[in-house]
């Protein structure tokens, strides 16, 4: 499947509105924040990073789109859920949808890479109190991970990222 | 892997067909069964995480090419096939992008499912890339509602000027389509669409003025100062400037200011027709010839550029101009004269459609002397061009005959020389229809051309056309000089036809008998051969005038007399009878024969009593001869005009009485047409009482009563008025039924004697200038109206208030004057704001008139005319002008 021994992965960014999934994808695909305006719809990019090559697909997480995110499943080997670590009052709706991503038969397989975003914000939770506030300790039997990131400042990203592809290359073997 | 450079003039062509043989290649559709569901299943690879951007283009154009025939997708599948597409947006091949543009404008996915290609296309509308930008714009604009298209109106605006002609026309043609729901919007785009319009790139400039104006589109005088800021600027593009010598022929059309004074914009038109684009001068040109009431002067310099490009090398030049050229000579035929030559020429060109129009347009230009050379060279193609044009020649003949009736021998040859030749229906019919009426309008033409015809039932295919001829045959043919020529030509049909054409040759045949003493021996003989034919009809119908020409039956004179009994009212009669159930005969003197009916064709159906009458088309008006036959109206003269019936009760009422007007020369006839409609009753000695309180101009002379109105039965009571003679006395007329009731006795179903007399009010009846005036058409409005003393004209005008349209106005002249519409004037092109209508018509006396009527409608849709009339008899030009009046 890879041309050149490059391997090739689908993932989605998910997550609520305002969480920061567009300056993530920025973010990693040229390495600088960029403005970005509320996403209606998609933002599709390529990615490379460590011999893998990430078509990543950030959806818009505004109410009205999200019912759309189930067109966007099939195919998909991870997915990169967002959290704004400072909005607290919303933990909850985002945990919501988390667990309606989680119960997907389509996404059954995926990897799952949470960021607790927005670390730079005073008032940010860590990212042990984000796993609670998703109830991620709940998940059986699949692969799951959660990092602190700054889209801004480009703090966690990358580590996220090597965790999935070692995760990607483990199970190709 | 697919990033193969593409071939974009094959993007349906698999890798694998390339190999094969040439020839097969040709044959090969790539839109050979293409067929839904199947496209639907290959769409499926737009979901693939490895997508072939050929592969997908295909499925695209498949999916196109099924969406532009009419295919339609469910809401489920469109939604499906939206979705997988826009996964497509993961590819950066520009050539898949471009048909994922095309390929969303199309399917239309549901308002709130669009929103998610929302953010994707707003990124391409700023891309780098052009193709991105124009096309992003376009279906941005296309699937926007109001909302969104307020946040991407900043970069809508912007695009309008950018340096790139894509990007710009892409918006100025989108702002077109939001005209409809967002006009508000585009409006606050006019300054950046006025530099647009100063564009050095054609096609912006041309979808710039196509902008503007739209915008203006509902408002007169903004198009007219539009349009003269434009004509005087620098419109560079040829494109632009033929739309805007199409606003300039609008605006010119729609300026009232016909008359004296110098026609705005004319100069510009005239300045067209030196532009170095051939598009530009030919619109001009068009223009002009097509600007209302245009006046030689201004032709001249139009039909010189239509005259250059006549013998243009380029077919398409060629074509334009001569269609332009024909649309003239039905107006200005001397205008086009001058081309004559070149028309000649084109005669023979390898084009049969350029060739037919000029032969057509020479037709109507050409003098007498050149009659017979054009035939002789319309002769030579006939065979080459398709029925649809032979129509139009022959037309154009006919109109020429009668033209030129001297030339009648000459046209009359050519006509049944192509009448010999192969043809369908329409076209024979159209040809013995122009026979048929150069037989009626010119006499001398009425022996050969029924020679003519005589020719063409030898080897005629079709029954409709020989019955027809078969029948002007018996009527007209004992007339002439030999009637014998014709009756071998008719017996023939007797012998080799099929039962329909047999029966009206027997028919034909006995009219021979019956007017020609010295035949008659002969035809007897004929038509007993006819008696053992296989077909009822056929031998009833020589039976039946066997036994006429014996003395049986009514004698010889029978057979001529008319038939007269519209078959209307017999099948009415024939139910009232049955419905009543007595054993006495049927008598067919009881049907009624007053409503006026178009002369009756079919002569098939006729059994029963109706054996004993003639199943003959009525020659003059059947109520004429109704008339005739009552003594104590014979000394009346001709009819000169028969209105159609008007009722005078409610529909639903005991007695149902309906009036027809006659008008005589010195006399109006009342007939009235009386129905009794209740069972128990009978009413004698019915007549109707007329007050002429109001109408102080007639006098009564007469009245008949009917004896007497049973049930169900038609009778009729007249009322004779007299006037001054060839005078146009109106009046409104009360009215009042007069009988006496008898009762009928249930029991015996008789009369009883006794009876009581009784009266029943009947509606006012009106007698308007519109009885006195007859709708006879002119064949060429232009000549009668010339030959008409102009000293008579009249002219004046008159406003008609707010009408729906301009038809509804003219139809509402035509139905007051109710005179003939010529010229085919009475109908409105859609959109016209002003339109001409030519009426013809006869007034009492049988003095031709003719109204010139201009009409002009504004923005309130109110409407104006001006009419102008002209009569040999001054007075009657008056009273035209007064009918409008009152």
């Amino acid at each position: 499947m890879a041309v050149f021994g490059e391997r090739e992965a689908r993932i989605l960014v998910l997550g609520l509105d305002n969480a920061g999934k567009t300056t993530i994808l920025y973010r990693l695909q040229v390495g600088e924040v960029v403005s970005t305006i509320p996403t209606i719809g998609f933002n599709v990019e390529t990615v490379t990073y460590k011999n893998i090559k990430f078509q990543v697909w950030d959806l818009g997480g505004q109410t009205s789109i999200r019912p759309y995110w189930r067109c966007y499943y099939p195919n998909t080997q991870a997915i990169i859920y967002v959290v704004d670590s400072s909005d607290t009052e919303r933990i909850g709706t985002s945990a919501e949808e988390f667990h309606a991503i989680m119960d997907e038969e389509e996404l059954r397989d995926a990897l799952i890479l949470v960021y607790a975003n927005k670390q730079d914000l005073p008032g940010a939770l860590d990212d042990a109190a984000v796993a609670e506030g998703l109830n991620l300790h709940s998940i059986k039997n699949r692969d799951w991970a959660i990092f602190k990131t700054s889209a801004i400042k480009g703090e966690g990203l990358f580590e996220g990222l090597d965790w999935l592809s070692n995760q990607l290359k483990t199970r190709k073997r | 892997m697919a990033a193969t450079a593409q071939d974009p003039s094959a993007p349906l062509r698999g890798p694998e067909k390339k190999d094969e043989d040439r020839d097969e290649d040709t044959e090969y559709s790539p839109f050979y069964a293409i067929e839904k569901g199947a496209v639907l299943q290959e769409a499926r690879c737009f979901n693939e995480p490895h997508i072939d951007p050929r592969r997908c283009q295909q499925v695209i154009t498949k999916l196109l090419y099924l969406l532009t025939q009419g295919e339609t997708l469910t809401k489920k599948e469109a939604s499906e096939v939206f979705f997988s597409v826009t996964k497509l947006y993961q590819s950066k091949d520009a050539n898949l992008r471009r048909m994922v543009y095309l390929v969303i404008k199309d399917v239309c996915p549901g308002a709130d499912e669009v929103i998610i290609i929302t953010s994707s296309l707003m990124k391409d509308m700023n891309s780098k890339t052009d193709l991105y930008r124009s096309n992003a714009i376009r279906v941005l604009c296309s699937i926007t509602d109001s909302q969104l298209l307020g946040q991407i109106e900043r970069y809508l605006k912007q695009a309008i000027v950018d340096k790139a002609a894509v990007v710009a026309s892409a918006v100025l043609v989108s702002a077109l389509h939001l005209l409809g729901h967002n006009a508000e919007i585009v409006k606050r785009w006019t300054n950046e669409i006025q530099e647009a319009v100063q564009s050095k790139h054609t096609m912006v400039q041309f979808h710039g003025v196509a902008l503007l104006h739209a915008l203006r589109a509902n408002d007169r005088l903004a198009v007219s100062k539009l349009v003269t800021s434009l004509t005087k600027s620098n419109v560079r593009s040829s494109l632009a400037q033929c739309l805007l010598v199409r606003y300039v022929a609008q605006v010119i059309a729609e300026s009232t200011t016909s008359g004296s004074g110098v026609r705005p914009f004319y100069d510009f038109l005239e300045s067209c027709l030196r532009h170095k684009a051939e598009l530009v001068i030919f619109e001009a040109a068009r223009a002009i010839t097509a600007m209302p009431e245009v006046t030689m002067r201004e032709l001249a310099p139009a039909i010189t550029v239509l005259q250059l490009f006549l013998t243009s090398s380029k077919p398409v030049l060629r074509f334009a101009a001569v269609r332009t050229l024909n649309k003239v000579a039905m107006t200005h035929p001397s205008a086009v004269a001058a081309c004559n030559l070149d028309l000649e020429a084109l005669i023979s060109d390898s084009n049969r459609t350029i060739a037919t129009l000029a032969i057509t347009t020479l037709l109507k230009t050409g003098n007498e002397s050149s009659v017979e050379r054009l035939l002789k060279q319309i002769g030579s193609f006939m065979s080459d061009i398709a029925d649809d044009f032979k129509i139009v020649v022959v037309e154009a003949i006919r109109s020429l005959c009668l033209k030129f009736p001297q030339k009648y021998r000459a046209l009359m040859n050519f006509l049944s020389n192509v009448l010999r030749e192969d043809g369908g229906f329409e076209y024979k019919k159209a040809i013995v229809d122009s026979i048929l009426i150069l037989i009626k309008d010119i006499p001398d033409a009425k022996e050969p051309g029924l020679g003519h015809l005589c020719e063409f039932i030898e080897d005629c295919e079709f029954t409709y056309l020989s019955t027809q001829i078969l029948h002007l045959l018996g009527v007209e043919g004992p007339k002439t000089k030999e009637p014998a020529k014709y009756i071998r030509f008719i017996y023939n049909r007797i012998i080799l036809e099929n039962a329909t054409v047999r029966a009206a040759a027997v028919s034909s045949l006995a009219k021979f008998g019956a007017l020609v003493e010295e035949l008659r021996p002969r035809i007897r003989v004929l038509l007993s051969r006819a008696l053992h034919d296989n077909d009822d009809e056929v031998r009833d119908r020589a039976t039946l005038y066997l036994a006429e020409l014996d003395g049986h039956a009514g004698g010889p004179e029978a057979i001529d007399v008319h038939w007269s009994i519209p078959p209307k009212n017999l099948e009415k009669s024939l139910r009232a009878y049955l419905e009543n159930g007595t054993d006495a005969p049927f008598d067919l003197a009881s049907v009624p024969r007053a409503v006026p009916q178009a002369p009756q064709k079919d002569q098939k159906k006729k059994s029963g009593p109706a054996a004993v009458s003639k199943p003959e088309p009525p020659k003059a008006s059947p109520i004429a001869d109704t008339l005739r036959d009552i003594t104590e109206l014979a000394h009346l003269g001709p009819v000169f005009k028969s209105a159609d019936p008007l009722l005078l009760t409610e529909e639903e009422t005991e007695y149902n009485i309906a009036v027809v007007v006659h008008v005589f020369e010195a006399h109006v006839l009342l007939q009235f047409n009386c129905t009794n409609t209740v069972q128990e009753q009978v009413l004698e000695n019915v007549s109707v009482a007329v007050d002429l309180a109001e109408a102080e101009e007639f006098e009564q002379e007469l009245s008949l009563p009917l004896a007497r109105m049973e049930y169900g039965t038609v009778g009729q009571a007249y009322v004779l008025l007299q006037r001054a003679p060839e005078s146009m006395a109106v009046g409104k007329l009360g009215a009042n039924l007069q009988f006496t009731v008898k009762e009928i006795d249930p029991s015996s179903g008789e009369a009883e004697e006794d009876g009581y007399e009784d009266e029943y009010q009947l509606e006012d009846i009106e007698i308007g200038a519109a009885n006195y005036i007859k709708a006879v058409g002119v064949s060429n409005f232009r000549k009668a109206w010339e030959d008409t003393d102009p000293a008579s004209e009249i002219s004046d005008d008159y406003g008609l208030g707010v009408r729906d349209s301009l038809q509804d106005a003219v139809e509402a002249v035509m139905t007051i004057l109710s005179m003939a519409p010529c010229d085919g004037s009475d109908a409105v092109p859609p959109n016209a704001r002003s339109h001409t209508l030519l009426l013809a018509g006869q007034f009492v006396g049988d003095v031709p008139a003719l109204a010139r009527i201009s009409f002009g409608i504004d923005i309130g849709r109110n409407v104006a005319m001006k009419l102008v009339t002209r009569s040999d008899v001054p007075e009657i030009s008056d009273f035209i002008h007064q009918i409008i009046q009152s």
